[in-house]
C-alpha cells in the first residue's frame, strides 16, 4: 500500500486492456445470441452487469429459452462459477491487508481472466489495482454485450474467428514468462493441462477446472515441500 | 415471462457473486497452514494450464470428443505466435494482437 490510489487504478486499467480486447467478440456473440433467444435488451444487459461470467451466460441462453426452471439454471451457474472459490482464496493469499467491504466489492470482479492478470503481475494486490483491472473488464463485458444486442451483428467471420484466440493468447502471455523463471511452474502448467484435458472427457468445464487445478497443485506442492525440507532441515 | 427472467438473473447473480467473496472475507490469512499456503500460492500456474488447455485445441467444436484437424490447427498456430513472442517478452497486449493477426491472414489465405 506505498503506492497512491490513483497510480494503481490506473496500472489496473492498463493490465485490463488485453481482456478488454478478449471479452469483445465474446459479448458481442452473447448480446447478439440473447436476442435471437428472444431476451429483452434490458435481460441482455442486465445479465452482463449481474452476472459478468461468460460460460454460465451462454449457457444460460438456451436454458432459458426452452423453459428451464430458475433452480435449475441456478444450480447449473453456481456448479459452474464454484472454481472461483479456489481463486479467490488464491487471491487472498497475496491481496494486502484492507477492509473487508472493500475486498468484498472488487470479489464481485474475479473472473478467470481478472484473476490470472492479478496473481501473475507484479503488482500488489490493492483494492485500487483491482478496481482498475475491473472497471476494464467489466466495461468492456457490459458495452460489447449492449452493441451485439443493438447493432446485432457480429464482427466479420474472419476477424470474430480469429478474436477468438485472444483470451488464450493473453493466458500464454501471463504464464510464459513464469515458466522461464521456475521449474516449478512448468510441472504445476504441464500437469494441471494434462490433468484437464483427460477430466474434460468425462467432466463438465468447471469441474475439470477445479479437479485439476487441485491434484497439480497440491501434488506438486507436496513433492517440492518435501525436497525444500530436506533441504533446510537439520 | 420478462419478469421471471429478471429473478433468475439476480439468482443467477448471487451465486456467482457468493463464491467470489467468500474467501476474500472469511479467511483469515495467518491461521493457514504454511502447506495450505503454498498449495494457494500454486493455484494461478495451474489455473492457466486448465484454461488453456484443452480449450485452445477445441475453439470451434468446443469438446475434445469433437476435435477436428483444422480446429487443432488453428489452436496450435495461435497458441505457438503467442508462445513465441511471450517467449520475446513483448508486451501482452503486442502478444495478443500478434496472434489474432497471424490467424486473420491464415484465414484469409486458406
Amino acid at each position: 500500500m506505498t503506492q497512491k490510489p490513483r497510480a494503481g487504478y490506473q496500472k489496473g486499467l492498463k493490465a485490463g486492456l488485453p481482456i478488454a480486447i478478449g471479452y469483445l467478440p465474446i459479448a458481442l456473440t452473447f448480446g447478439l445470441l440473447s436476442k435471437t433467444y428472444h431476451l429483452s435488451l434490458y435481460d441482455s444487459v442486465g445479465m452482463s452487469l449481474m452476472v459478468f461470467a461468460g460460460a454460465s451466460q451462454l449457457m444460460a441462453l438456451p436454458m432459458i429459452a426452452m423453459g428451464s426452471s430458475g433452480i435449475e439454471l441456478i444450480l447449473a451457474t453456481f456448479i459452474i462459477n464454484i472454481r472461483h472459490l479456489l481463486m479467490s482464496a488464491s487471491i487472498n493469499e497475496k491481496a494486502c491487508p484492507e477492509p473487508k467491504w472493500k475486498k468484498a466489492i472488487y470479489a464481485f470482479g474475479i473472473t478467470d481472466e481478472t484473476f490470472s492478470v492479478a496473481s501473475l503481475s507484479d503488482e500488489t494486490i490493492s483494492s485500487s489495482y483491482m478496481f482498475g483491472l475491473i472497471t476494464m473488464a467489466y466495461g468492456s463485458w457490459v458495452v460489447n454485450t449492449a452493441l451485439g444486442f443493438i447493432i446485432g451483428a457480429n464482427l466479420p467471420h474472419v476477424l470474430q474467428k480469429s478474436m477468438s484466440i485472444a483470451l488464450y493468447a493473453m493466458f500464454i502471455g501471463l504464464v510464459v514468462p513464469s515458466l522461464k523463471k521456475q521449474r516449478k511452474v512448468v510441472f504445476l502448467f504441464i500437469g494441471s493441462a494434462l490433468l484437464s484435458s483427460i477430466f474434460s472427457l468425462f467432466l463438465s468445464m468447471g469441474w475439470a477446472i477445479v479437479g485439476a487445478t487441485l491434484v497439480s497443485s497440491i501434488g506438486v506442492e507436496a513433492i517440492f515441500y518435501k525436497k525444500g525440507r530436506l533441504k533446510h532441515g537439520s | 415471462m420478462a419478469h421471471n427472467v429478471m429473478w433468475i438473473i439476480v439468482g443467477m447473480g448471487l451465486v456467482t457473486y457468493i463464491p467470489r467473496m467468500l474467501p476474500l472475507v472469511a479467511i483469515q490469512t495467518d491461521r493457514i497452514p504454511p502447506f495450505v499456503q503454498a498449495v494457494l500460492k500454486n493455484v494461478p500456474f495451474a489455473v492457466l494450464g486448465a484454461l488453456i488447455f484443452p480449450g485452445i485445441l477445441v475453439i470451434q467444436s468446443g469438446h475434445l470428443s469433437g476435435i477436428t484437424m483444422s480446429d487443432f490447427l488453428f489452436g496450435v498456430l495461435g497458441g505457438g505466435v503467442a508462445f513465441i513472442t511471450a517467449f520475446l517478452e513483448w508486451n501482452i497486449v503486442f502478444v495478443v494482437l500478434s496472434a489474432i493477426v497471424v490467424l486473420m491472414i491464415y484465414s484469409i489465405w486458406f
